[in-house]
């Protein structure tokens, strides 16, 4: 699961109204290099959750993404910017580990890389 | 990619070893997952650099499709563990990165803009009465720009009327029919193979 999906995955149990987004337990990480596209990654930057992205990197080992959400102006001047940004959202795999609820604590298990979020008779 | 290229690379992959009848798992044959996928790319820009998800992805047929052609990211959505698995083995044979996802998906919401494109093959409703009008009001709040599906020809109007009026549809296009053969599956399958008429669906959310 790389943080690309992580964006946009929450809670859904019954009666949660804060389920996103969900913590990162990493268990195990690997890295996979993609080609970068830069238009891409300019082009996805206002649609992220960039608190979301910021922790969920952290939590991967990935620091770099600074914390508050920078100027547009960014994008055009700053390439460096991009290539950190194209590295956290698609070249860092969750092999192994869990997705929490923040309301409920709830884990989502990770395993070869895909979340299972289904949820339990009682959860629906 | 030429089509032809993409229908032989996707006529090689793994299907499901022991389909799931309940599930109405049917893998999507290379003629029709090539011809969806390179249409929508082709006549409407849906997929290159696009992020794609693909609901209900089985065994990835449609996900590799839309990795072949270049999408920025797919993400695929199934509940069904087995087929996940060897979804996983097709892309990693094809070497594409594909995301998967475990889930139903008519109960998971997803969050934000970020999904461009849906593509799906949705069960058609011939086991779970009206599962096939449950995959696509979740598709049409997940994409930005489009929905790309397949849905029995015999279904027509009453998928137009839904999706116009009660899923958000700003627009509801069969772009062709294609024929679905499905070869013989299950054991109450009585035929060698039967050919079914399908539409090939393009809807835009508002």
């Amino acid at each position: 699961m790389r943080l690309i999906t992580h964006n946009m995955l929450s809670c859904n149990i019954k009666g949660v109204t804060n389920g996103f987004p969900l913590r990162i337990e990493a268990g195990n990480v690997i890295k996979k290099e993609v080609d970068f596209n830069p238009d891409f990654i300019r082009h996805m930057f206002a649609k992220l959750e960039w608190k979301a992205l910021v922790e969920g990197a952290r939590s991967m080992g990935y620091a770099e993404l600074p914390e508050d959400s920078p100027d547009a102006a960014v994008l055009e001047s700053d390439e460096s910017f991009l290539k950190k940004l194209h590295h956290a959202l698609l070249e860092l795999h969750l092999e192994e580990g869990a997705l929490v609820c923040p309301e409920t604590g709830r884990k989502f298990p990770v395993n070869k890389g895909i979340p299972n979020m289904l949820l339990h008779e009682d959860e629906v | 990619m030429k089509l032809k290229q993409l229908e032989g690379l996707l006529g090689d992959l793994e299907q499901f070893s022991n389909p799931k009848v309940e599930l109405e798992q049917y893998p999507t044959g290379p003629h029709i997952a090539s011809r969806m996928l390179f249409t929508a790319e082709n006549s409407y820009g849906d997929i290159t650099d696009k992020v794609v998800a693909d609901f209900g992805c089985g065994c990835g047929t449609l996900s590799v499709a839309a990795a072949l052609l270049d999408a920025a990211s797919v993400i695929g959505f199934d509940i069904d563990p087995q087929s996940l698995e060897t979804a996983t083995l097709n892309a990693e044979e094809l070497e594409v990165e594909i995301d998967f996802v475990q889930c139903d998906i008519t109960k998971l919401e997803l969050k934000g803009q970020i999904v461009d494109t849906v593509v799906m093959n949705p069960p058609f409703g011939t086991r779970k009465k009206g599962a096939d009008m449950e995959f696509l009001p979740a598709a049409m709040k997940v994409a930005s720009h489009a929905v790309y599906s397949l849905h029995k020809t015999s279904t027509r109007e009453h998928i137009k009327r839904a999706a116009l009026r009660d899923f958000n549809a700003k627009s509801a296009e069969v772009l062709c029919e294609l024929r679905y053969d499905l070869p013989k599956l299950y054991k109450f399958h009585k035929r060698k193979e039967v050919d079914i008429a399908v539409d090939l669906w393009r809807f835009e959310p508002k």
